[in-house]
This record gives structure tokens, sequence and C-alpha cells, in this order.
């Protein structure tokens, strides 16, 4: 009983901040966003086009029943040239309750992370805007830009949800 | 000692007091002062009781108190001391409304607002003679009390066993009180030979050293004080200092917040399920729809002899799943009666209100539909009703003059035809009135004529703003909102429509399907994306001549078909997809319908009919415009099904030439 | 150990009283009327009944009264819930045979202590 107590404690003062994370490559940058917030990686599969969209929503898809958008993170954030071949992955995540698929250049491990290496992120121009970078890991030659994947996919601009459902402006 | 949460049980109290109040309200409804038979009112005097019993138990105290002055009056009229007024039945009806609101505010875990029912409950006292009669229930003040303890002399009669009681059981019960000196009484016990096991014939002396109250200790004897001889004195002489008194009744458990899951309510015959549960079987049985689609799509390449016995397996699945599909179907349904149940009570207010003579006459209640169409045909039914009351019912000095019944009837039937339910409103009004139809048609600049059939000109009601001009209302026999109403079922992928003859009435049917979560649809092609158009909405389909179509300055472009230009959408470009834009003569023209409007989709080739799993594109996305939700094609991919209403209110102008 | 059966039209005071007497440990049947309740009786000897006064096809009263006419159900505890804590209802259920009452409203723990008086 008392450990348990303890134990609570302890992870109480990292609360907030995750401490696993997928890696992804994004044109020259690599990051991080919480593994919790990740339900599956598949490859790419035929989308449905959805008119009125911009075009980084490439459409929807059918995962197991369920329609699911799909975001090509390469045109959300004009980084090279977005190709679609068999090699193209997309992260499926859980964010705000919904199901989106989010395409990246590629997926690269799991990485633990302790609170010390996490440094707070600096005013620098990443291609994703730093009101969504909640830090910098840094491990061994590696720097992760950690990202709130959950207040990045919820924001007016990704033109995921309607206008009264947003959860952050 | 339990702690058992009460709130668990808050939704089932809830639950079955929503439909005590309708049971309530339709006897009610049925009670005259001189038609009032027993069980009726009896059958209303429980629902009450049940609703303060709950509501006393699971902490509502505004609907327990509200409940005890209504049960008091229904118990009399019950027990024939009070006969039965048309001002009763009236102010019962208003409680039911009341005890409506004060559960929704209960449900909704608001503090129970006392002002809601503050007004009805002084006309219930004073119908129960003065406001003494609701608050004269004090306890007598509780003074005996004795500090060195009781004194009781206990004789049960011999029957007592046969209540159930056990004087041992009453002892021990007694010593929880406080240390018993207990000495029992031989005298009546005879011989064992003349013993009968069945009677008692012991007493008892108890000396209670505890202090007590009197109303304690006859307390424990409450049950038996008939059966027994009993006295209970004090204890005069002082004995050691007696022991705190257990407290045995513990306070009563605060209700929490109501909302918590519904529990599965078991009944004879029959459980609640939570509708989440359904849903989700719905869809799963969805899945299996289109897995069995895919297969027998996949299967479709193969050679029908050599694998006749997978095809044998297929067929068998198809008819399985569809069979699956009803039944899952089926659970969803509700009897259309949840909706038409409303309309004696309103029917009754209105054709009060407006000094008529309005006799409900309703049919096929028990015919079912699926949940969610129940719940959106209500409102357009009672705009039907109401529509019929005030406008086409005359009053009844103008049916007498019209050598009519003066009591006018309104028909509420329901029943399944082919797949669909059928809803109709009729009334035995003064009906349509073609000619001011169709000046006032003509006045505001539609295209009317005098060879057009009684049909159309009647479609003409449901014209967007038509049948909003004031003036028009009385004179057509329709109110306002009459197009609100045909959006509202078309919506739902149902058709309305009028028939009507002056002077006999008119009548309004519904045509809607089973069930909204299925969707009989065409399949289109553009380039290589499939859309699925709503059958309903699809009028025809043609391949029209360049001589056709037309360029028009104002409104783009425009296709003859029938005497009618209709504009031309081309789904490519609406969508947005790529390849190039075909001309239209060498296209597929889909003329589709909705809101009395119509309107050519330009398209690449039809593929076929077929039922579609309506899904949702808003769970994960959000509203597009033009679309009203996916599907899953037999392939595995997503088909976009298009929301004609959205799509024709976009491009087309009323019924222009 | 034989079962208890609870008797009330209404669902959410059959609920709470099913609900609690299982998790004070107890088998409990369950019926919404008098009727169905001996039909239950006559079947499997209950050993406690607790009835509801006011339901529907048949009452409380009459269900004790019945009840008390089976020779499986002689001296049985019947324990009748009651909102009327007005002398005339007891006597008429005490004059039907039935042990004895408890008072609506009441919470889980009054019930149990008022079960665990007739039965404990």
């Amino acid at each position: 009983m008392s450990t348990a107590t303890t134990e609570n404690t302890e992870s109480g003062s990292t609360v907030g901040m995750p401490n696993e994370f997928l890696t992804f490559t994004l044109g020259d940058e690599e990051y991080g966003v919480d593994i919790l917030k990740v339900q599956e990686i598949r490859g790419y599969d035929t989308v449905t086009k959805i008119p009125d969209a911009p075009d980084f929503i490439k459409g929807v898809i059918n995962l197991r029943g369920t329609i699911v958008p799909v975001i090509d993170m390469r045109l959300k954030f004009r980084l090279g040239r977005a190709e679609y071949n068999e090699f193209t992955v997309m992260i499926i995540l859980n964010v705000a309750r919904r199901v989106v698929g989010m395409v990246v250049d590629g997926v690269s491990d799991v990485m633990q992370l302790t609170p010390e290496q996490i440094r707070p992120a600096p005013e620098f121009g990443s291609a994703v805007n730093a009101r969504y970078i909640t830090g910098l890991g840094a491990l061994d030659e590696r720097m992760l830009i950690l990202v709130d994947i959950e207040k990045l996919m919820t924001a007016a601009d990704m033109a995921l949800m309607d206008a009264g459902s947003q959860a952050l402006q | 000692m339990s702690g058992i949460d009460l709130a668990r049980f808050h939704q089932t109290f809830f639950d079955e007091s929503a439909e005590g109040l309708d049971a309530m309200e339709a006897s009610l409804l049925k009670l005259t002062p001189d038609s009032a038979d027993a069980e009726t009112i009896n059958g209303i005097f429980r629902a009450a009781h049940s609703i303060k019993g709950g509501a006393a138990t699971f902490g509502f105290a505004a609907v327990a108190d509200f409940t005890h002055l209504l049960e008091t009056l229904l118990d009399r009229l019950r027990a024939g001391t009070r006969a039965i007024t048309p001002a009763d039945i009236d102010v019962l009806l208003r409680s039911v409304d009341v005890l409506r609101s004060l559960l929704d505010f209960a449900r909704a875990g608001r503090v129970d607002d006392a002002t809601l029912a503050e007004g009805l409950s002084a006309e219930l006292r004073a119908l129960l003679d003065g406001p003494a009669s609701a608050a004269a229930e004090k306890t007598a003040p509780r003074a005996d009390r004795s500090a060195a303890g009781w004194k009781i002399h206990f004789a049960p009669h011999a029957g007592l066993f046969a209540s159930g009681n056990d004087p041992l059981r009453i002892l021990r019960e007694l010593q929880r009180l406080g240390e018993c000196r207990v000495v029992a009484t031989l005298d009546t016990l005879p011989a064992l030979d003349d013993l009968v096991a069945e009677t008692c014939y012991l007493a008892w002396d108890i000396e209670l050293r505890a202090a007590c109250d009197r109303d304690d200790v006859a307390e424990v004897f409450a049950w038996v004080e008939d059966e027994c001889a009993l006295a209970i004195e004090p204890l005069t002489t002082a004995g050691p200092v007696p022991a705190p008194l257990p407290a045995n009744v513990a306070q009563a458990a605060l209700p929490a917040n109501a909302g918590t899951a519904a529990p599965v309510r078991v009944d004879s015959g029959s459980i609640r399920v939570a509708t989440e549960k359904i849903d989700n079987l719905v869809n799963l049985v969805g899945e299996l729809v289109i897995t069995q689609a895919m297969l027998q799509q996949l299967a479709g390449s193969l050679d029908p002899v050599q694998h006749e016995r997978l095809f044998t397996g297929l067929s068998q699945l198809e008819r399985n799943t569809r069979s699956i599909q009803e039944a899952v179907m089926a659970t969803r349904m509700l009897p259309v009666d949840f909706v038409f149940s409303r309309f004696p009570r309103m029917v009754r207010d209105l054709a009060g209100k407006l000094g008529k003579q309005v006799r409900l006459v309703t049919s096929g209640e028990q015919t079912e539909i699926d949940k969610g169409v129940i719940e959106r045909i209500s409102d357009p039914l009672t705009h039907l009703v109401r529509n019929a009351i005030d406008h086409g019912i005359e009053t009844p000095e103008a049916r007498a003059e019209a050598g009519k019944e003066t009591t006018g009837t309104m028909r509420l039937s329901a029943s399944h035809q082919g797949g669909h339910i059928v809803v109709e409103v009729a009334d035995d009004g003064r009906g349509l009135d073609r000619a001011r139809i169709l000046a006032k048609a003509a006045e505001r600049g539609l295209s009317v004529s005098e060879s057009m059939t009684d049909a159309e000109v009647w479609q003409l009601i449901f014209a967007p703003g038509f049948s909003t001009a004031a003036a028009l209302t009385d004179v057509s026999g329709r109110g306002v909102g009459m197009d609100v109403v045909k959006k509202n079922i078309e919506a739902l992928n149902g058709v309305v429509e009028v028939a009507s003859e002056t002077g006999r009435g008119m009548r309004v049917t519904i045509r809607l399907p089973l069930t909204l979560a299925i969707l009989d649809g065409m399949s289109v092609a553009v380039g290589d994306q499939v859309f699925i158009l709503p059958l309903g909405a699809v009028v025809e389909s043609l391949q029209p001549l360049p001589e056709q179509v037309k360029r028009m300055a104002q409104q783009g472009t425009v296709v003859r078909v029938r005497n009618e230009y209709l504009p031309l959408v081309d789904l490519r470009e609406w969508f947005g997809l790529p390849g190039t834009k075909a001309a239209p003569h060498e296209s597929i023209v889909v003329i589709v319908e909705a809101e009395s409007r119509k309107l050519a989709l330009q398209i690449d080739d039809l593929v076929g009919q077929q039922q579609v799993v309506i899904k949702s594109l808003e769970a994960n996305y959000r509203r597009v415009r033009g679309v009203s939700g996916a599907t899953i094609l037999g392939d595995g991919r997503v088909a976009l099904i298009v929301d004609v209403s959205a799509v024709v209110r976009l491009f087309s102008q009323p019924l222009a030439a | 150990m034989s079962r208890i059966l609870a008797v009330d039209d209404s669902n959410s005071m059959r609920e709470m009283v099913a609900f609690t007497l299982r998790s004070a440990g107890f088998d409990v049947a369950e019926a919404p009327d008098g009727a169905e309740a001996l039909e239950l009786a006559r079947k499997e000897k209950f050993r406690l009944v607790l009835c509801d006064v006011n339901m529907p096809r048949m009452d409380g009263i009459s269900l004790v009264k019945a009840l008390r006419e089976l020779p499986d159900y002689k001296f049985t505890p019947l324990l009748m819930l009651t909102t009327e804590s007005g002398p005339e209802k007891k006597q008429e259920g005490r004059a039907a045979g039935a042990t004895g009452w408890l008072v609506k409203p009441f919470n889980p723990e009054q019930l149990i202590s008022t079960i665990n008086k007739v039965i404990g």
C-alpha cells in the first residue's frame, strides 16, 4: 500500500509530460509525439477525396468501418515532395476522442526520455509552429522536437473539426 | 453498512416515472366525470403513488412533496369520497406537466425548483379543502423517557406464529436496546400431549436496563401489538449505567447526481438495453454487410461451375446477413405510439383554445419505426396536426352551415408498406383552395398555369416561403411552415404527398424509410470515385442531346428536360476532382429533386443501385457542405453520400423557368 | 439457502430492494405484481417475501392473504413496503397475515436492518 503511494507521488512530479515518444521524420527534422496518442501505424491507402478541404487533407479512409480523415503533414508544413508509394506511412492518432491519420516521411522508433533529457522549446523556426512544441528532447546525437499533437490537430487551421467543437483557437 | 449509492437507480426511476406520467396522461384524457371507472382511477393513483415512493426514496423532495398532494386527491377520487369534476381532470393534467418539469430538473441534477410547483400545489390544496390538510402531519412530541429502563410484560396471543412473527426475534431486538433480564412465564404451557406446535403458549417479563424512550420499546412490538398483551412500565429501581444507544438507523444516503450508466432492467419478457449497445450492434452488422458484399464481389471473378460450393455458401451468407441485419434493426424499432400518444392532449388543448370540436382517431399505433426516425418525425407531425386544427377544421358554426357534423375529425394513422412506413394526417375540414393557391403562387412569381394538375398545385404549398404568407393561411386551409415540414421529412429520406378535396378535407401522407442507418442509394462514378445519391431524390437519368444544354448568362449551364430548365451541376467540378470536364452531352445527367426543386447532376457513369450503411463523417472529421455522410463500398473504399437538399439549395431557384 | 422474493410494480424500487439484498449476500427473486409473485411462490418456497401494497393485477394485501393460505407460507415472514404510515393500511395488512411492514421511504441500511430482524 505504502509503496504504491510513493510511486504515485513520484510520477506526480512529471504529470502532463509524457516520457515515451514515437519519433518520425518530416523533411530534415525529427519529431516526437506522445506514444499514448498513437493508435497504430499503417501504410498509405487509397483515400476518398473530400470536397471543400485544404490540400493537406488528403481525404478519408475506411479504418475497420470507421471513416477517418487523413492529413499529409508534408503538405501542411510544405516540406519536401509529397509522394505516395509503398513506403509511405501513416500514423493513426487518437486525439480529442477522434481518430485521425497523419502522413509523414517516415517513422523511426519509440524513445524513452527522462525529464532531464527534455529541455524547454526555444523560439526557433522549426517547420511546426512553436506554439505546438512542448520541448526538445536530446538523446546522444539526436535532437527531437516534441509536439503536442492534440493541440496541433485540434487547431483551427487544421480544418479537422467544426468551428463549434474546436478545443483550441 | 452497505454504502449503496442510490444514484445507480436514478435512471430507472426517471424512465419509469416518464412512462408512468405518459400512462397517467393517457388515462386522464379518457376520463370524463360520467365515465370514471374505478380501474382507470386506480391506475392513475398507482402511477402517482409509485412516483412518490421512488422520489422520496431517491431523495427528490420537490417531486415527492408535490406527488403527495396529487396522491391525496387521487385517493379521495379512488375511495369515492369525492366525485370527479372536469376541473379535477384539468388540474390533474396540469399536474402531469408540472411533474414532468420537476423530473426534468431532477434528471438534470439541478436543485429542485420549488416555485415550479407552487401555483399548482396551492390549487391542489384548495381542492383538498384548505391548506391545513397537507401540513397536518406533525407527529406528537416524544416525551416518555425513562433513565432507568423499562419493565415489559409481553404475552403473545396463541396465534402469533400465524403472522410469521417470532417472539425470539422480538426479544433479540429488545436486547439491542440494552441489557435485558428475561423471565419466561410457563403458566399457560399445556401438558405435552395437548401441545400444539403452531400455538404460542409462552409469555415473558422483561427488564430492559437502558435509558430509552417508551416509543423505542413500543417500536419493537409494533408489528405484533394487536396480537399480544403488552405492558410497558418505567423501571423504578436504578440499575447499572446503561450503554449508549446503538445507532441502528443510519442517515439516509445523500443522492449523488444522476447520469450514471443506466442499469439493465429485467422485466417479465423484456430487457432494457442502453441505446449505445444497440447502435454498436447496428454498426457491427453494417461491417458484416460490407464484408459480405466484398466477398460477393471477389467471387464474381470466379467460375460458378468450378466453385459451386463456394457460391452456395456465399448466397447462404447473404441470406443470413440480411436476416441478422433485419433482426438487429428490429431491436431499434419502437411503436409509432410513442409519437401518437402526445396528440390526444394536444388536440384537446388546441381545440379548446380555438373553440372548435375535434375528435381524434388514431390507428396503427403499434406500427414500428426506427427510434431515430421517431424522434425526428415528431416535430413535423405536430406541425401538421396543429395546422389541421388551426386552419383545416372549421368552427362548429361553420361546419353546421356547411351541413357537416359540428365535431371535426382528425385521423392519424401509420402502416407498413413494403419497406417503408406510411404516416397519414387527415382532417375533414375545408380542404385546400386551388384557385387561391394558384393566384398566390402567380403573385409570388412562381411559374404556374391553370393546366397544372391538382397534385402539382398542392405541392406549391411546400415551396419555400410560400405558406409563410399570413393572408394565405386561412383560405388555403394550411398554416405556416409547410416548407419546413417537407424539409424535415426529406432529411429523413422521406416523401410528403398531399391530397385535398375542397370542403371535404385534406390528407398529408408521409412515406419514410424504416431506418436511418441504411439508405437505398444509386451509386454513380466520377473519375475513379464513387458517390451515392439517395434513391428517393433521383427522378431520372439521361444523356442529354447537345441542343438540350444551354449556357445562360446569369444561371450558368442549364438542361432542358420536358419544358423545364434545370441548373446543371458538374459533380467533378463541385467536388474538385481531377480529370477533364466532359461536355454534358457526352456524360450522364441525373435529375434529382429535393425541397420541390430540381437539379441536373453531371456524372461520368451510373454504377448501380444498392443499399448502403450510412456512416458518420463528423465522428472524426467535420460537416462537409453537400455531403450528408459516407458509406463503405464492397471493395472497402469510402464513398460519400451526396446531400441532395444542400446541393439543390445552393444551385437552384425555386421552380424558376 | 432459500431465496427472498421482492415484489414491487415500480422498477426502481424493486431494483433498489433486490440490489441491496444481493449486496448483503441474499439470493433474490423479483416479481412486478402480486399475481406473478404468487405464481413464483407456488413453485418455490421463499424464506421471506417483501411486497409493495399498491400494485396492478394483485395488490399486496391480497398477495399476503393468498400466501398465508399456502401450507408452505404459513409461518413465512411476509413484509409489506408501505408509504401509508397511517394505521388503517397496517391494520389491513396485519389482518391479512403480514408479519410486519417497512415504511417508505427507506434507505438500503434500514432495509437490511429490518430484514436481519426477521431472518437474521
